[in-house]
Order: structure tokens, then C-alpha cells, then sequence
């Protein structure tokens, strides 16, 4: 029996985690692999085991990842769970980044015009009554809100928005669009607008309640790690 | 070296060609020289409100296509030697005038006058990009209007994409009484949405229409609240600081014997 040069296998409660050098060639890796998972260590009646595969620093593009899959399919009673690298392409990093990232303006958006940010944005200066500012992440103004706001543009649910004073005509978050009540109201110092779970419209509370329904917007790092 | 001031709103009717006739007579009655150029294309008023309609020979159209010099266009105003009025085509085509041909003819006018003003059309298509083409400067008119504020804003933002100072605001037509019954907006309101600088305010007063109509601008009459108003402006467009007036009808003493009397509130 040839020994197990480039992967080592650990049993857990969850499964298998197969962890891959990240030295060798991919190809002695793949070969590896099929011999391993051939081996028959594994009989009819037993129940599906999950796989979980660890490349450690090592890239692999996709059609690596389906030829990874394959072979594991290929024997039976294997499920892949996940397959988890340590390293990204630079590319993917840097839209991250720019995703994740809080963008500040320092402007007046006026009647006509559009401020369109790929990221988080902090508008210091006012949205004014026919103006727009569209973000993909959450949105905070510190100042007036009158205009449209859309957070989440791109699909998220969970984008805030929120304002040192809020009088907008609308507001969207993802794909939910509400509007101002057509009494002509004031209006609301530090509040903010967000989807509650499961829910299908924007609610409007004080800027104090997001520390409960959005607990995740203190914790950046964390975004990160879920991506 | 003069400086070239555009005057504009966006929106029609709220007061950029009365703006411009006045302001043109205030800086006049302080000795300064002034050319006012209207370029309202087809729909000139600035000539008529000045009273120089029937002066009109040449105008700005036939500058730009070379029928005549800058100087046989331009009309000495009959009440003041330093005012100059370059008049609007009323029937040529519109697309005679083009930004460039603007820039021409202000940096052909700067040398030899103090302040030249420009009346901007309504909209913010060529005829505004033609006005705002050779300005250094930029006065924005609005009225306590919701729709007329709304506009301003709009135009404020195309003014701020341009090469030039950040606007200022004039607000004009301000009824009082209306702005104390919560019916109007309010100026402090008006400033802080549009948040530029506040050049002056102008109360509604019927002696500016009255005035407009015999071709004479009220800033000539000594004494009106408009005139001494737009003479204010005109102050602070040359850098003194003037307090801005106070929109509150004197209560005289009769007022006070009456409303100690009940008779009037």
C-alpha cells in the first residue's frame, strides 16, 4: 500500500477533512486522491460522509474545482462540504475590499443628481429633496435626508440606512421600495430604515435600535471572515 | 478687468430678468460701469424692463455672425453713462449663439467695464449653457416656493460642475405675511437646503411690477423696501457687509394707539 504522501486524512464527528499540501503538483494531488478514496475503506450500508477539503496555500480555478469534485464523487457515500483555501486571486481581494469598505463623500447631493458608491457610504452633507444616493452596502448620512436612498442595491437585504435627520421621499433597501406618508410630516432626527427578518417592508426606529436588529455592523472583521 | 456675473434660476418667472435689471441700476448708481447682456434668445424682456426696447438696432446674434462691432450693439441706458445693455435676437435663430461665441464676446466686454451681468434663460438646456459659458461668477434666484427651490438645487448642482466661484443666492418675492403664517417657506429654511451663501432678500412688492411696466427698474426709485433691497445687493456684490433688511412693517404709533384699542392686531 503506497503511503500517503501529500494528503493527510483526519476523522471528526462531522466527517472527513482531507488536508492537501500545498507543495506538490496538482496532478500528483489528484492522483493521490483517486488512490486514497479507492481504497476500500468504506462499505455499502454505511451512512453519507461529509468531506471537507483543506487546499491550505494553494489557488485553484474552477474547473481544478469541478475535477477535485469529480474524483470525490466518483466513490460513493462521499459528500463534499466545502473546500476551503487559504489564499484568493488579488483581483477578487481588492472588489472585496471595495465591497466591505466604508466610502466617504463630503458633498451635496442636489436635486438631479446621483451619488452611486460600491461599497458602505458616509455622506457628511445633505441629500436634498430630488436627489439620490445608491449604495451596495448600507447607507449613513450625517445630515439631511430628503432625497431617495437606496442601500443594499445590488440585493442585500440586511443594508441600513440611516440619517442625522431623516425626511426622505423614498427609501429602498434591495429590492423593497417604501415612501414618505403623503401628509406632509417632518422630519425624524437620528433615525434609521432596515428589513426586519422575514419581513417584507422598511421599518423606521431610532439610529439606538440598530445595535439589536444589526448586531454585525460593529463587528468588520467579521464580515470579512463570512465574506 | 471686469467680472462677468450670471444670473440665473432654473425655473421661469421667479424674478432673473428683474434681478438683472436692477442690480445692473444699483452697481450703475454706485458709479460702477456695467454691461447688462440679455441672452434669452427669442424671448428677450431685459430691454423692455429697462425701457430701451425702442433703442434696439443690432443685437447679440448679429455681434456673433459679424453684421455689426460689439460697440454699435450695445445700448447706452438713457438714465445712467456707465450702463450698457447688449440686447437678445428676438426672430434669429437660436443656435446663432454658442458657448464659445459667448466667451468671445464677455472677453472682448471685460476690459472696459466694471460688472457685466447676464441674464440666463429659464431651463437648464443650451440657452443656460450659453449664459453660464463665460461667467466668473453666479447669482442663483429662487422665491419661497417649493417648486422654485427645487430647481435652484438643480441648478446650483450644474453651476458647481462648471469653472466657476460658488453661487450665490438671492431670494426674491418674499411675502411676509405668508412666511409668519407658515404658508411660505422661510429664508433660514431656503438657505440651509440649498447651503450656499445668502446675497440678499427681496420682499414682494407691487412698486417692482409697477416700475417694470414704465421701464424704469425700482432700484432708480430712492425709497422702496425693493429698491433699497436690491441697492443692498448691489453692496454686497462689491464687498461691503450690509445687514440684511428686515422683511417687519414698522409698527408706527397710530398701530400701537389702534391695537391698544383692539381695533387692529
Amino acid at each position: 500500500m503506497t503511503t500517503n504522501k501529500w494528503i493527510t486524512i483526519k476523522g471528526t464527528r462531522d466527517g472527513l477533512t482531507l488536508f492537501m499540501n500545498d507543495n506538490c503538483s496538482w496532478d500528483e494531488l489528484l492522483i493521490e486522491l483517486d488512490e486514497i478514496l479507492s481504497a476500500k475503506h468504506v462499505t455499502v450500508d454505511e451512512p453519507l460522509i461529509t468531506v471537507k477539503i483543506k487546499l491550505g496555500n494553494r489557488y485553484i480555478t474552477r474547473e481544478q474545482e469541478q475535477a477535485l469534485l469529480e474524483i470525490t464523487r466518483k466513490h460513493n457515500k462521499l459528500v463534499v462540504d466545502q473546500i476551503v483555501s487559504n489564499v484568493i486571486l488579488k483581483e477578487e481581494a481588492l472588489n472585496w475590499k471595495e465591497e466591505t469598505d466604508i466610502k466617504l463623500h463630503n458633498k451635496v447631493v442636489r436635486s438631479g443628481q446621483v451619488l452611486e458608491v460600491n461599497s458602505d457610504v458616509l455622506l457628511i452633507g445633505d441629500v436634498n429633496p430630488g436627489g439620490k444616493i445608491i449604495a451596495t452596502g448600507n447607507i449613513f448620512v450625517l445630515g439631511n435626508l430628503r432625497g431617495i436612498a437606496h442601500a443594499g442595491a445590488k440585493g442585500n437585504r440586511e443594508a441600513v440606512i440611516a440619517a442625522s435627520y431623516m425626511a426622505p421621499s423614498q427609501l429602498r433597501i434591495a429590492e423593497i421600495i417604501s415612501r414618505s406618508p403623503d401628509s406632509d410630516k417632518e422630519g425624524v432626527p437620528m433615525e434609521c430604515g432596515f428589513i426586519e427578518k422575514d419581513g417584507e417592508q422598511i421599518i423606521m426606529d431610532r439610529i439606538s435600535s440598530l445595535v439589536k436588529s444589526r448586531p454585525q455592523l460593529n463587528a468588520f472583521e467579521r464580515r470579512i471572515m463570512n465574506g | 478687468m471686469g467680472e462677468a456675473i450670471v444670473i440665473t434660476s432654473g425655473k421661469g418667472g421667479v424674478g432673473k430678468t428683474t434681478t438683472t435689471a436692477n442690480l445692473g441700476t444699483s452697481l450703475a448708481l454706485l458709479d460702477k460701469k456695467v454691461c447688462l447682456i440679455d441672452t434669452d434668445i427669442g424671448l428677450r424682456n431685459l430691454d423692455v424692463i429697462m425701457g430701451l426696447e425702442n433703442r434696439i438696432i443690432y443685437d447679440i446674434v448679429d455681434v456673433l455672425e459679424k453684421r455689426c462691432k460689439i460697440s454699435q450693439a450695445l445700448i447706452k441706458d438713457k438714465r445712467f453713462d456707465c450702463l450698457y445693455l447688449l440686447p437678445a435676437a428676438q426672430t434669429s435663430d437660436k443656435s446663432a449663439l454658442t458657448p464659445e461665441g459667448m466667451v468671445e464676446i464677455i472677453d472682448e466686454l471685460k476690459p472696459d467695464y466694471d460688472y457685466i451681468l447676464i441674464d440666463c434663460p429659464a431651463g437648464i438646456e443650451q440657452g443656460y449653457k450659453n449664459a453660464v459659458a463665460g461667467a466668473d461668477k453666479a447669482i442663483v434666484v429662487t422665491t419661497p416656493e417649493k417648486s422654485s427651490v427645487r430647481d435652484a438645487d438643480r441648478i446650483i448642482g450644474l453651476l458647481e460642475q462648471e469653472d466657476i466661484e460658488p453661487p450665490h443666492l438671492v431670494v426674491n418675492r418674499i411675502r411676509n405675511h405668508m412666511v409668519k403664517s407658515g404658508d411660505m417657506l422661510d429664508v433660514d429654511e431656503i438657505v440651509q437646503v440649498l447651503s450656499i451663501d445668502l446675497l440678499g432678500i427681496v420682499a414682494d412688492d407691487d412698486d417692482v411690477i409697477k416700475a417694470s411696466n414704465h421701464g424704469e427698474p425700482v432700484a432708480f426709485q430712492p425709497n422702496t423696501k425693493a429698491s433699497i433691497a436690491y441697492r443692498n445687493i448691489a453692496r454686497r456684490i462689491l464687498g461691503e457687509s450690509v445687514p440684511l433688511l428686515s422683511l417687519e412693517k414698522k409698527e408706527t404709533f397710530i398701530d400701537k394707539v389702534k391695537k391698544a384699542f383692539g381695533i387692529q392686531k
